[in-house]
């Protein structure tokens, strides 16, 4: 009886904790830049990741509205599920969108093929709260084609009622016969070989396929030790305890936490794979001008602060990082301090040549 | 023996339903947890007011699955109509097995070569953004058209041929004959396929995929949440679709039981 009642005790107090958690309040908007109407009547097509902009749910921003109401401009948003998509239905060449919001190594790719045009960045003016080290990035030198919006770096996370406190801080920890058939991997080519690469001490961008082979037998070996590959069947993985360790997003690792208190996360001493989505205007945009004001507007402190507790990934605006009532505030795992801070390697476009090479290992990797 | 055979039963719909039963109880859940009951909230209902991305979805959604089932109704009546009166058996064989083909390919078929099709026509006509609301209303009724005709076929060959002809000899004009007499003897058959065009079309998520272009519906939003978790007020507004094409199936069978005792009872009455 004791037992059920501390049970249901601490199930109400969890369940209060999660609703008085992330979910940014606000009274009125309080803008940094100008908007007018003078865009008003016309459409903006938006394209993004699911899930990756706030939706007004419990009382918090709904960015698209409060965009369509300031300005008179219609949006029609839309969304994709992993870059690969967005990339194909850009190149099929059926449909235009004005705001597009790839990853890194995609921009990269579609700067090569001519697919972006620039961004007038006198037009945005709140373009000074990006962080300094999120500018001239690698895929942009000259901050040309895109305006940073969201970061991520991947850790590892760990139930520390099924594996303890003292876990070893590596990649490795996946290979360990201690944790078998409760350790998982992500399914995807480019992460999942990521693991390996950090352990053999890889640049992740290698071109030479001999280090992509190492990588692939190394995978292989520790398939066994694996219960299995996985993306977002991982939410329910850990939070249950059916798997004790696992590589994923640190945002996601806190939405985790919310459902399951064992959990914790750390960053391999190898290093890390960090990313960075970015707001890119195609070509064929019909809606440039709108398209500017759109951008500027995310970059809005209220705006992305709003975005940045919605989606639980760190934020490269300075406003939101500064900001005491971020929910997210100083976390260390987003935001981790200078000697906290892990060695991480961006993902770069890699030639299609050892892409579908890295592809077909994979495949093998698969079916071993 | 008895008891066996009850027991295979309650396993089936225990199997058929239990998904849906969990979601439905997940759905009232005041956390995110897809393991843990937290408590009991309506938190994911009132939610779904403002997910202004889904709800827009489901309209699509509703208003495609509601056009494509009723244009297909009516081509597919009128096609099953006119394979039927072709009198040659080859050239019937030939056109039903036509007809047949979209059901049989593999979506994933279908879809891409529709969205060839629709991209390279948009392009000979000087389109720049060929996919939309159109490419995918098509789409839809494309693939229902095979399962409506396939329904109303097996009525019209139960009806007898000599009923429209006697309609015909007692002064019906052909149209009015097809209306008055043989569109009320296959009208279970069109229902049917009515219905069968309009799920299908609801829950249809690989042919829209590549032919929606910015006309997104409401499974293919479902989609792009994978990437970060699905969100409890998915399964609120599955539930309510759930009930809703539940409670219409209940409906539409007790009216079709009622109307049916009615027409025996008048049956009934005539011969007395």
């Amino acid at each position: 009886m004791k037992k059920l009642l501390c049970t249901i005790l601490i199930l109400t107090v969890l369940s209060t904790l999660f609703l008085s958690g992330c979910g940014y309040q606000y009274a009125d908007l309080d803008l940094r830049a100008e908007f007018d109407e003078s865009l008003k009547g016309t459409e903006l097509t938006v394209y993004n990741w699911g899930e990756y902009i706030s939706d007004g749910a419990g009382g918090t921003i709904d960015v698209n509205k409060e965009f369509e109401k300031l300005t008179g401009i219609k949006v029609n948003y839309l969304t994709f599920e992993s870059n690969e998509t967005m990339y194909s239905q850009i190149k099929s060449g059926g449909i235009s969108y004005d705001i597009i919001i790839p990853s890194d190594y995609m921009i990269e790719r579609l700067i090569k093929e001519d697919m972006l045009q620039t961004i007038d960045l006198s037009k945005i003016t709140n373009y000074d709260l990006i962080a300094k080290q999120y500018k001239n990035l690698f895929f942009d030198e000259k901050n040309e084609y895109s305006v940073p919006y969201n970061v991520g770096m991947v850790g590892m996370i760990y139930n520390t009622e099924l594996v303890g406190k003292d876990i070893e801080h590596s990649w490795k920890v996946l290979w360990d016969e201690k944790y078998k058939n409760m350790a998982l991997n992500f399914n995807n080519p480019r992460d999942a070989f990521m693991t390996a690469q950090m352990i053999l001490g890889q640049d992740l961008n290698t071109l030479n396929k001999a280090d992509w082979d190492a990588a692939a037998d190394l995978l292989k070996q520790g398939k066994k030790n694996l219960q299995t590959y996985v993306m977002d069947e991982i939410y329910g993985k850990m939070e249950t305890g059916e798997a004790s360790v696992a590589p994923y997003y640190a945002g996601d690792y806190l939405t985790m936490l919310e459902n399951n208190e064992n959990l914790a996360f750390f960053y391999p001493d190898e290093g890390t794979n960090i990313f960075v989505d970015s707001i890119c205007i195609p070509k064929n945009a019909k809606n440039y001008q709108a398209a500017l004001q759109y951008i500027n507007f995310l970059l809005e402190p209220d705006i992305s602060t709003a975005n940045a507790e919605y989606i639980g990934y760190a934020s490269p605006n300075t406003a939101v990082i500064e900001n005491k009532d971020y929910c997210y505030y100083q976390n260390e795992i987003l935001y981790p301090d200078e000697a906290d801070m892990p060695k991480v390697q961006y993902y770069h476009d890699i030639d299609a040549d050892v892409r579908s090479y890295y592809e077909n290992l994979w495949s093998e990797i698969k079916l071993y | 023996m008895k008891i066996l055979s009850r027991l295979y039963i309650a396993l089936i719909i225990l199997f058929l339903y239990a998904p849906v039963a969990v979601m439905i109880l997940f759905s009232f859940n005041s956390s995110v947890s897809v393991w843990r009951f937290s408590g009991f909230s309506t938190r994911w209902y009132s939610g779904l007011a403002y997910n202004t991305t889904m709800l827009n979805a489901l309209e699509h959604t509703l208003v495609i699955a509601l056009l494509s089932a009723l244009l297909s109704t009516v081509l597919g009546t009128a096609a099953a109509v006119g394979i039927e009166a072709i009198r040659k058996k080859i050239t019937k064989k030939l056109v039903m097995s036509v007809t047949q083909v979209p059901m049989m390919n593999a979506d994933i078929v279908t879809g891409i070569s529709l969205m060839l099709l629709f991209i390279f026509i948009g392009k000979l006509i000087g389109l720049d953004e060929s996919l939309g609301f159109f490419t995918v209303l098509i789409a839809h009724i494309t693939f229902n058209l095979p399962y409506v005709i396939l329904s109303v076929i097996p009525k019209l060959r139960q009806t007898d041929a000599h009923l429209a002809e006697a309609a015909l000899d007692l002064g019906c004009t052909p149209l009015k004959a097809f209306f008055k007499v043989i569109l009320p003897s296959i009208s279970t058959g069109i229902v049917t396929g009515l219905i069968m065009a309009f799920t299908l079309s609801l829950d249809d998520f690989v042919i829209s995929y590549f032919t929606c272009g910015h006309y997104q519906t409401l499974p293919i939003i479902i989609y792009n949440m994978t990437k970060k978790s699905v969100k409890p007020d998915t399964y609120a507004l599955s539930t309510l679709i759930f009930i809703t094409v539940f409670v219409l199936l209940i409906l539409y069978n007790v009216l079709q039981t009622k109307s049916e005792k009615k027409r025996a009872a008048a049956v009934f009455k005539a011969r007395t």
